[in-house]
């Protein structure tokens, strides 16, 4: 009240509490926030283009697929070249992400763990396979395993198909997808140092044990996250597996790949068929992706009460 | 723990480098069977290093070390019988605390390792010594500081160390817990019977906790004795400095003569020592007395008054300006700013400058 009184003495009562009001007003507002107008034309053009290029597509690929009805959509899966391209992609998925999950472990505890030269080198070399095109990468491996390639005549005089076969698009995916495992257990090694692992070796466990009982729970959800990501892009990958696969019908085929071939042949429900299946694998992966980080986020202590 | 006796340690001419960076400096040490003994000594003074050879998770670039006469190099970090509490616990965090201190037991060779009944008696055992019984099912994220160091003292002792290495082990808690856990770890001490050292840049923490104390400065020991002795006898100018308050004063002998500035003290130098050196003072044996005696006389500046003594920062002059060094005086003699008193060292010690 006292402030009142400091108040200039020709400004009316009327006025003063109009002024109050606009105060009180603008005083409301969230400083951190736009106003109304901006604010719903900035989520308007955010949810307008994530339907048309996000939620659009996903629905018309679902629309195509049952376009002739379920049954239709049945027996375009359980044609005998769909049924071989589903396995390819299965077989190829679980050898490169099996390949990952050591090479990422083992690449991820060198660079958290030690100090040694060339470290900077190597996570950079990590990257690698994210920053060239998956057609390169898929080139790299015809250089080296095709008829003229580097190690071609030499495969080809023991009988050795790399190439053209399952041992060449396994190679290829995990050439691509190598930097997920690595990378999400990077940062999480990074951050947990080595007094854990020391502990444990000061209290007699072996190494193994120390891996097995110290290192691996800790580090599971961030395994967990990168293997999802690698399974997710190892089943998805086109370009380098377009490479070195020889699109061989029933044999060379991954789903990726017969998806593009029924397309161009026009059978389109076919095409879109399979093509739903990998886009419920993405969704699939969407949702145990947001699970993971969530568990993640918690630090990874499990709360027992 | 229960009649086995615990180990004497002797470390020789230990060398540990890191790059160019000595952080162990061809270091010698006996550790006594059953002693509690502390590493004292600025950050980077090598006593984590120290302590770490000893448990082998770090390996000298030279030197030996020894437990009861036997070479202790030739055995890894599990092989040797040394429990270790380290800096910020390394608790298990996805453990219970049941299963951190179980964990110990747990990975023996099945040849050696105990019925789980025997390990969960023996973890009960442990859990009721740190009186954390209570907190058993709990994980490490729910434990306070204090409770998280009791875990891991626990989880290392489970293992029935001959050696127990601390690593600043009140470091990262607040001072009243600081405070309760160093007397609950010198009555374990006793209570336990295992030859233990501790870390610590905290001297108060090791002159009250300790039966010797080992004063560590770049790599090398400067002073290993009890807690009176550092305090009260110390060996070189850096332990002098290091451990409690003193005034130190820039002095300059010739001929036995003692002199400050222009100023000669009425102090005795030792014999045979000449040059610029260092006169080290605690602040309560700096006398006060009335002026114009001869010695040394400085100005009162500020005076603070708290519980029994009274504190005074009194300007002395130098040779470059004066200097302004603060004693305690007893309550009983008034002093006020601006009085010109005479100060004469009680007990004193005169270390020469390095060249």
């Amino acid at each position: 009240m006292t402030m009142e009184t400091a108040l200039p003495r020709y400004t009316s009562a009327t006025d003063r509490s109009r002024r109050d009001a606009m105060a009180a007003r603008s005083a409301r507002r969230d400083p951190r926030t736009e106003p109304g107008p901006v604010r719903w034309l900035i989520i308007g053009v955010a949810v307008a283009f994530l339907s048309v290029f996000v939620v659009l597509p996903l629905v018309l690929v679902f629309a195509q697929a049952f376009s002739k009805g379920i049954a239709a959509y049945l027996s375009a899966l359980s044609d005998p070249e769909a049924l071989s391209a589903i396995r390819l992609t299965l077989c190829v998925a679980a050898l490169s992400v099996s390949l990952n999950l050591v090479f990422g472990l083992v690449a991820a505890w060198a660079i958290a763990k030690f100090e040694f030269g060339g470290k900077t080198f190597l996570i950079s070399l990590i990257d690698l396979p994210f920053s060239v095109s998956p057609v390169i990468s898929g080139l790299v491996f015809v250089l080296l395993f095709g008829a003229q390639g580097y190690w071609g005549p030499w495969l080809q005089a023991h009988n050795i198909h790399v190439l053209f076969a399952i041992p060449g698009i396994v190679l290829a995916t995990t050439f691509v997808t190598f930097p997920f495992v690595a990378r999400a257990l990077i940062p999480l090694m990074q951050e947990q140092g080595t007094q854990e692992e020391e502990a444990a070796i000061s209290l007699g466990a072996s190494g193994l044990q120390a891996f097995f009982r110290v290192t691996l729970p800790n580090i599971k959800w961030g395994l967990l996250y990168g293997v999802l990501l690698c399974n997710a892009r190892a089943m998805g990958e086109f370009g380098a597996v377009s490479v070195v696969s020889g699109h061989i019908r029933g044999e060379t085929n991954t789903m990726p790949l017969l998806v593009e071939i029924l397309y161009n042949e026009y059978q389109f429900v076919a095409s879109f068929a399979i093509a739903s299946l990998l886009a419920m694998l993405a969704l699939v992966t969407l949702v145990v992706k947001t699970v993971l980080e969530r568990r993640l986020d918690e630090g990874q202590i499990p709360h027992g009460h | 723990m229960k009649g086995r006796f615990p180990m004497a340690i002797e470390v020789r001419n230990l060398v540990k480098k890191f790059g160019a960076f000595a952080a162990l400096d061809h270091v010698d040490l006996k550790i006594r069977s059953g002693e509690l003994l502390a590493l004292l000594g600025p950050s980077g003074s090598g006593k984590t290093t120290l302590l770490r050879i000893i448990a082998g998770l770090d390996w000298p670039d030279a030197g030996e070390v020894s437990f009861d006469g036997q070479n202790a190099l030739a055995r890894g970090a599990g092989e040797r019988g040394v429990g270790f509490v380290f800096q910020h616990y390394a608790l298990f965090r996805h453990m219970t605390v049941f299963e951190n201190v179980a964990f110990g037991l747990r990975v023996q060779p099945r040849a050696i390792r105990k019925p789980d009944s025997a390990i969960r008696a023996r973890v009960k055992e442990l859990l009721d010594l740190v009186q954390l019984d209570w907190l058993a099912d709990r994980y490490p994220g729910q434990l306070s500081g204090g409770q998280r160091q009791r875990v891991a003292l626990a989880r290392a002792l489970a293992i029935e160390p001959r050696i127990l290495l601390l690593d600043e082990p009140f470091g990262a808690l607040d001072a009243k817990v600081r405070k309760e856990l160093r007397t609950w770890l010198r009555a374990l001490h006793e209570e336990i019977n295992v030859t233990s050292i501790f870390v610590t840049h905290d001297q108060e923490e090791a002159l009250e906790v300790a039966n010797r104390v080992v004063v560590m400065d770049k790599g090398r020991i400067e002073q290993v004795g009890t807690p009176s002795d550092v305090y009260d006898n110390p060996e070189t100018a850096f332990v002098h400095g290091f451990i409690g308050e003193s005034i130190v004063l820039p002095v300059e002998i010739h001929d036995g003569v003692v002199r400050l500035g222009d100023t000669a003290l009425n102090i005795a130098a030792e014999r045979g020592s000449a040059g610029p050196s260092k006169l080290f003072v605690r602040r309560h044996d700096m006398q006060v007395s009335a002026p114009g005696w001869g010695g040394l006389e400085g100005t009162v500046r500020r005076v603070r008054t708290f519980g029994p003594i009274q504190r005074a920062d009194i300007a002395v002059p130098g040779r470059l300006g004066e200097t302004v060094i603060e004693i305690d005086a007893p309550r009983d003699r008034e002093l006020h700013s601006g009085d010109i008193v005479g100060l004469q060292p009680r007990r004193y010690r005169i270390f020469a400058d390095q060249p």
